[in-house]
């Protein structure tokens, strides 16, 4: 099998959230709050344990663009369907203790729901708040890739539901170049502010899910320079056995004198 | 509009989901001139939401962290007091500290634990890039070596003396003297190797400052147990210096990411955790060496770095909900 991936359009969603629709369906996810946030149409907020799929409503200001309104303070509405970014470089892979979350042959990060014992240390390992625990079950979850789908030869059901293809998915080196193609042809069309997220020159390197979106990813809540936690384990480390190594020291010196 | 019937998970129901989502929206219009950047809200992230998870280690964590530092550290003493030949009972009581704390330390990480009767799940793997497996592994290991280092020395004290009690003995105090030292230490290692904001960037700063508190918890409960000796009072003075020394560095290094460390709940605890172990515990040493003032110092020093463990959880939490800091921290570097 190919290692896989989710190209996600943020010119292209309509905010129909069916996505998130059919991912809690098929997943068979529980309902996690009925919440009128006031933030524009997001009553979901954000991914969690019991949301794999979260569409973004970016309300921006807009002096000219393509949805032409003759109001005083014209805006520009964006949307964008969020889900788990399987990072080449997982951060919640590298620290889970009970090697419960592993790679797999589509190249994607999954949580094997049998062995995690909920500590909690994959959530905050995730440079993107991605994976959480569910207070009533105990363990971690997040977005499978839908692996049982891909298995069964199937593509996963948020992007099967999807209305416009806003969720493409399929082999990674082609998405990869169709996310490139996209960003020129909107750079054509007059959107200067297109660009591909997927951060591959930092230690994450790179995901396997990545967006085409508009402006800044930081009005996306996706950070501009995610690092993989495992990056910060050799100064950790070296500090810590030197400290060691000190304390040590100063324990010989005081029984010493 | 399509009608939705009992939900179903199959191919017919996500096509009638895609449907019902094309029926209900028309699309898009094209695109006509470029779009300025920016957010209505007048925030750069997506309405101030949090970008990342904040920690969900309750109470159980903050105090095993004080807990198996006390024990790492104790188990070290003890190796060390007999290596230069101090009084064998200072060994004993700083080898049964070791292991009663040992012992807590594992019920507390099992509470913590989503599913506790999940815990030997653990023990499936040895990860070494991952601090958590480390430290369960390490906390194992130290309550082996610390068991047979006790029951070595209480064979000793009760005149079964042999050459195998006496290499159990040294054998156990000393792998427990090098696994204590590494629980001590790998917690702040734990919190380092992090995505959290405020844990990541002091990830050089937080295992000394976990060790230090180890330092000084470790010969404080020994000194509460009667061993008011000069050793102990030294091990105090030295610690409370370097958590002072700790305190003034963290309270000076005012960057954007460590906020949680100078505003609000979490740098409130913070601060009088730092001064209670710092400044404080060594005030009370200097000031007069009475048994009392001893005494007060290691209440004082123990107070303080307990509840430094939890404003560091406090921090974190804090940190994880501000997005702005966490992108300056980014476009930063």
């Amino acid at each position: 099998m190919s290692v896989t991936a989710f190209l996600t359009d943020a010119t292209l969603c309509i905010g129909c959230k069916a996505c998130e629709v059919a991912c809690k369906e098929w997943n068979e996810i529980p309902a996690d709050g009925l919440v009128w946030s006031g933030l524009s149409y997001d009553n979901t907020q954000s991914l969690g344990a019991s949301t794999w799929r979260h569409v973004l409503f970016l309300e921006q200001p807009l002096a000219a663009g393509p949805q032409r309104t003759d109001t005083k303070d014209p805006l520009r509405w964006v949307f964008l369907s969020d889900v788990c970014k399987h990072c080449a470089n997982a951060g919640c892979l590298e620290a889970c203790p009970t090697g419960s979350i592993v790679r797999t042959e589509v190249g994607s990060v999954f949580v094997q729901k049998d062995v995690c014992n909920g500590c909690g240390y994959c959530v905050v390992t995730c440079p993107f708040g991605v994976i959480d625990r569910r207070p009533e079950d105990g363990r971690a979850f997040k977005c499978t890739f839908c692996y049982d789908r891909q298995k069964a030869g199937l593509i996963p059901a948020c992007a099967k539901a999807c209305p416009t293809q806003s969720i493409q998915f399929g082999n990674l080196e082609e998405l990869e170049e169709r996310g490139k193609n996209r960003v020129r042809e909107l750079h054509e069309r007059g959107y200067q502010d297109a660009n591909l997220y997927d951060p591959q020159d930092t230690t994450v390197g790179g995901l396997h899910a990545f967006f085409v979106i508009l402006g800044a990813p930081e009005n996306y809540n996706l950070p501009p320079a995610p690092e993989a936690p495992a990056a910060y384990l050799k100064s950790a480390w070296t500090s810590a056995l030197l400290s060691a190594a000190v304390v040590f020291g100063i324990a010989c010196l005081a029984f010493a004198f | 509009m399509t009608s939705f019937g009992k939900p179903k998970p199959s191919e017919e129901r996500l096509d009638q989901i895609r449907r019902a989502a094309t029926d209900a929206v028309p699309p898009p219009a094209p695109a006509r001139q470029p779009a300025p950047q920016g957010q209505i809200s007048g925030r750069q992230s997506y309405y101030g939401l949090p970008v990342l998870k904040a920690p969900v280690w309750t109470w159980e964590i903050p105090l095993y962290f004080f807990l198996g530092g006390i024990a790492g550290v104790s188990a070290c003493l003890a190796f060390v007091a007999h290596l230069f030949g101090s009084d064998p009972a200072l060994t004993r009581a700083a080898l049964w500290i070791a292991l009663i704390g040992a012992a807590t330390c594992p019920i507390l990480l099992i509470a913590d634990l989503g599913r506790p009767a999940r815990f030997l799940a653990m023990l499936r793997v040895a990860k070494i890039q991952s601090p958590m497996s480390v430290g369960v592994w390490t906390l194992l290991i130290f309550s082996g070596c610390t068991f047979f280092a006790l029951l070595g020395n209480e064979l000793s004290r009760r005149g079964l003396v042999s050459p195998f009690v006496i290499g159990i003995s040294w054998a156990g105090e000393f792998t427990g003297a090098l696994t204590g030292l590494i629980l001590a230490a790998y917690t702040g290692v734990l919190m380092g190797a992090t995505a959290n904001p405020v844990w990541s960037h002091n990830r050089r700063a937080l295992p000394p400052h976990f060790l230090a508190a180890a330092l000084g918890g470790a010969p404080a409960v020994l000194e509460l147990i009667g061993f008011l000796i000069p050793p102990t009072q030294i091990l105090g003075l030295t610690a409370s210096t370097v958590e002072t020394l700790l305190g003034v560095h963290f309270e000076l290094s005012r960057v954007p990411v460590n906020a949680p460390l100078h505003r609000g709940k979490s740098a409130w605890a913070f601060r009088m955790a730092g001064v209670l172990a710092g400044p404080g515990a060594l005030f009370l040493r200097l000031v007069e060496n009475s048994a009392s003032a001893r005494r007060a110092a290691a209440i004082c020093f123990l107070a303080g770095s307990l509840l430094s463990r939890y404003a560091w959880i406090w921090a974190g939490v804090a940190s994880a909900r501000d997005p702005e800091a966490l992108f300056q921290m980014q476009r930063k570097a």
